[in-house]
């Protein structure tokens, strides 16, 4: 009871700060998140998958101003063909975004959504709420009651073109909370875009609902700023003969925690979660949380996560695969690998296992290594030079996490994004 | 071309010397091979001279067309004309052979202050080298050395220094693991680069490599020091005696 009472002082504290939009269909949904923050806590470093990363930054009522980053040069995704939704420090920019129609799907924002029926109030905190357990995920039920603003996509059919929910920052220190819901109906095709900073701290949520056959692709790059914080959840659930893909590019940033909740309630679906972090200095930490349970016959399930941490730089990986009694034929495979670039860098790894089926392969494998000298030096006695050499090793031993993105396009404009970086980030 | 004097090397972490004094001059145009026990030092030879980590050179010098190149690092040792086909390729996952070699190829031409090759001139020209050596396009997209037989791995090593067209050419034991038609392959490769201006040195246990890239200099090596040098008929008595006689005979 006295560590719940010392608990409840800072989710108090962030409450107060908060407004939470009234009325709607979205208004029950609101208030069962209130309360299940409320009786949960904002995390703390006692919790147990909060161990390698400090809350504080991200539960503090205020959040810590980030500078800008200067000097910019080339936009991702900029010559894909898309739908593009932007966020200016976390709130809509109607002028910048696309007219907010396509063949196939239906967009709204949240916060114009107010009618007192809507198809999101099956999905909006409902994901978030089924993955409060067993861990529990109060930043995502906080972000549930009171998320301002988002994006709600219903795809019904296959839209010609991926939307893209662009981000950007001109202020140093907003504090920005968005929730996001996408429901796919059977046999329904999206992929979604996200890039670009959000602000200087940023809840994020992102709830998507795969009916039967439906197919959804996720390609993100959390934004270049240094200074940025941001606690980002995605919760999926998959129907019979689903498929979801999620990949995420992490470079810069000094605190991202990623979460990931993934249910697999149909048989036959493929749940990948993939992920390729850079990062450079003493400030870096990155944490990407997986959970994923597999409640369905003959699904897969595939976590693939790389991380180059150098000069310091922290980078966490919690990964669980939980499969249930009945959940037979499951195919598991997960694997976290750092490179660490000096001996100042630091990698920790939590895998696990829970298995209460018995026809099941599962495989997890966590590697944390330095550049291999051989190689190095078989480079460089072909004449390329030590700094190159390094960058091609770094960008090989990322190669896998990166071919997770399965549109070719996509997977250059990532790849070469990472080679700038290591350009700019030279030893 | 390459000027070896009284080299002495020992390994860094270890109190063990393995070069005890090499003496070795190759002169362009000229062909020269190695031959000497398990253990010798000729492999050690051929790192220190491409710039590998973990050996200290204890005395003596060793210089190609002048330069010492002792001080530079591998990569300028590459740029400066020298080039070593390992013993051992290495595996490197996760990066393509062609995008390796076309680094490679245009990394010395910079530090050379040449031009770079355009991709559809290297193209032409990697696929046309391949070629002859019996490379498949699809060993082109590998991984370097991936999954390679070990034969495939020695002709890649060939394919690599056809490309990178150096100078001086050590090659480590290129005919170990080759069939007698992947040696021939190999041979022609090496023949095909014997010109005035370039300097071999070949490393070899067997004859065989010797009758298809005929020596000029023959040397024996053993504990770490060349201790008899002759001309192709040397490779022969080898073969034919071992290394007893010319071990004694030194003793
Ligand atoms: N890095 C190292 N660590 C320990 N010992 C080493 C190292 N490098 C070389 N040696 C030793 O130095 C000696 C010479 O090795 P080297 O590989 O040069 O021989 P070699 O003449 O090429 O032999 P082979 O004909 O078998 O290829 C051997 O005794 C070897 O074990
Ligand atoms: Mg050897």
């Amino acid at each position: 009871m006295a560590e719940a009472a010392v608990k409840q002082t800072p989710t108090d504290a962030m409450i107060a700060t908060l407004d939470m939009p009234q009325g709607g269909w979205s208004d029950a949904a609101r208030r069962d998140a209130l309360a299940r923050v409320q009786a949960m806590g904002l995390p703390s470093r006692r919790d147990e998958y909060w161990k390698y990363t400090r809350p504080d930054t991200l539960v503090q009522a205020q959040a810590v101003p980030a500078a800008l980053r200067d000097g910019d040069d080339t936009v991702l995704f900029d010559a894909v063909d898309r739908l593009k939704i932007v966020f200016v420090d976390g709130v809509f920019d109607a002028a910048a975004s696309d007219d907010l129609a396509l063949e196939g799907i239906t967009i709204e924002r949240l916060a114009d959504a107010t009618s007192d029926l809507h198809w999101a109030r099956d999905v909006y905190g409902v994901l978030e709420n089924n993955g409060q357990n067993p861990v529990p995920r109060p930043l995502a039920a906080l972000n549930t009651a009171f998320a301002a603003d988002g994006v709600l996509i219903h795809v019904t059919g296959k839209p010609s073109k991926p939307v893209n929910i662009i981000y950007r920052r001109t202020s140093t220190t907003a504090d920005a909370m968005l929730h996001h819901c996408i429901k796919l109906d059977a046999g329904a095709e999206l992929t979604l875009l996200e890039n670009g900073p959000v602000a200087a701290r940023f809840n994020g949520v992102l709830e998507v609902e795969i009916a039967d056959k439906a197919a959804f692709h996720h390609v993100r790059a959390q934004g270049r700023d240094h200074e940025q914080r941001a606690a980002t959840h995605i919760f999926t659930r998959l129907g019979t003969e689903s498929t979801f893909k999620s990949f995420t590019l992490t470079a810069n940033g000094v605190m991202t925690r990623n979460d990931c909740v993934i249910e697999l309630t149909g048989d036959d679906a493929a749940a990948h979660v993939a992920g390729a972090c850079v990062g450079d200095g003493g400030d870096f930490h990155h944490d990407d949380t997986v959970f994923i349970t597999h409640d369905a016959v003959n699904c897969e399930s595939r976590q693939v996560f790389k991380k180059v941490l150098r000069n310091g730089a922290t980078g966490v990986f919690q990964g669980k695969i939980l499969v249930k009694a009945g959940a037979q034929k499951t195919d598991g495979y997960q694997i976290s690998q750092s490179l660490l670039l000096d001996e100042d860098s630091q990698f920790l790894a939590k895998p696990e296992l829970e298995i209460y089926a018995d026809d099941v392969a599962c495989s997890h494998g966590s590697t944390s290594g330095a550049i291999d000298e051989d190689a190095l030096f078989y480079l460089r006695s072909r004449g390329v030079p030590h700094g190159a050499a390094t960058d091609l090793l770094t960008l090989a031993f990322l190669a896998e996490a990166v071919l997770e993105v399965e549109d070719e396009a996509l997977r250059e404009e990532v790849t070469g994004r990472l080679a700038s970086w290591l350009e700019r980030h030279a030893a | 071309m390459l000027s070896i004097k009284g080299l002495k090397v020992k390994l860094e972490d270890e109190d063990k010397q393995i070069l005890k004094g090499v003496d070795l001059e190759i002169e362009a145009g000229k062909v020269h091979a190695i031959m000497g026990p398990n253990g010798s030092g000729k492999s050690t030879l051929s790192y220190v001279l491409s710039g590998k980590d973990g050996y200290e050179v204890t005395g003596g010098s060793a210089t190609l067309e002048g330069v010492d190149l002792l001080d530079m690092d591998p990569e300028a040792r590459a740029a400066a004309g020298l080039f070593l086909a390992f013993q051992y390729p290495v595996e490197i996952p996760g990066v393509g052979n062609m995008t390796f070699l076309r680094t490679a190829v245009n990394a010395q031409r910079k530090a050379r202050g040449e031009e770079e090759m355009t991709a559809a001139e290297f193209l032409k020209v990697v696929r046309a080298r391949a070629k002859e050596l019996k490379i498949d396009a699809d060993m082109l997209k590998r991984p370097v050395n991936v999954g390679f037989s070990g034969g495939e791995k020695k002709r890649n090593e060939i394919l690599q220094m056809a490309m990178l067209e150096p100078k001086m050419c050590i090659l480590d034991e290129t005919d170990s693991g080759l069939d007698v038609d992947a040696m021939k392959l190999v041979a022609e490769g090496v023949n095909a680069l014997r010109t005035e201006g370039r300097g071999f040195l070949v490393i070899t246990h067997y004859q065989r490599l010797l009758d298809h890239i005929k020596p000029d200099v023959v040397h024996i090596m053993a504990d770490g020091r060349i201790i008899k040098t002759g001309g192709p008929e040397l490779a022969l008595e080898v073969e034919n005696n071992g290394y007893a006689d010319i071990l004694a005979e030194v003793a």
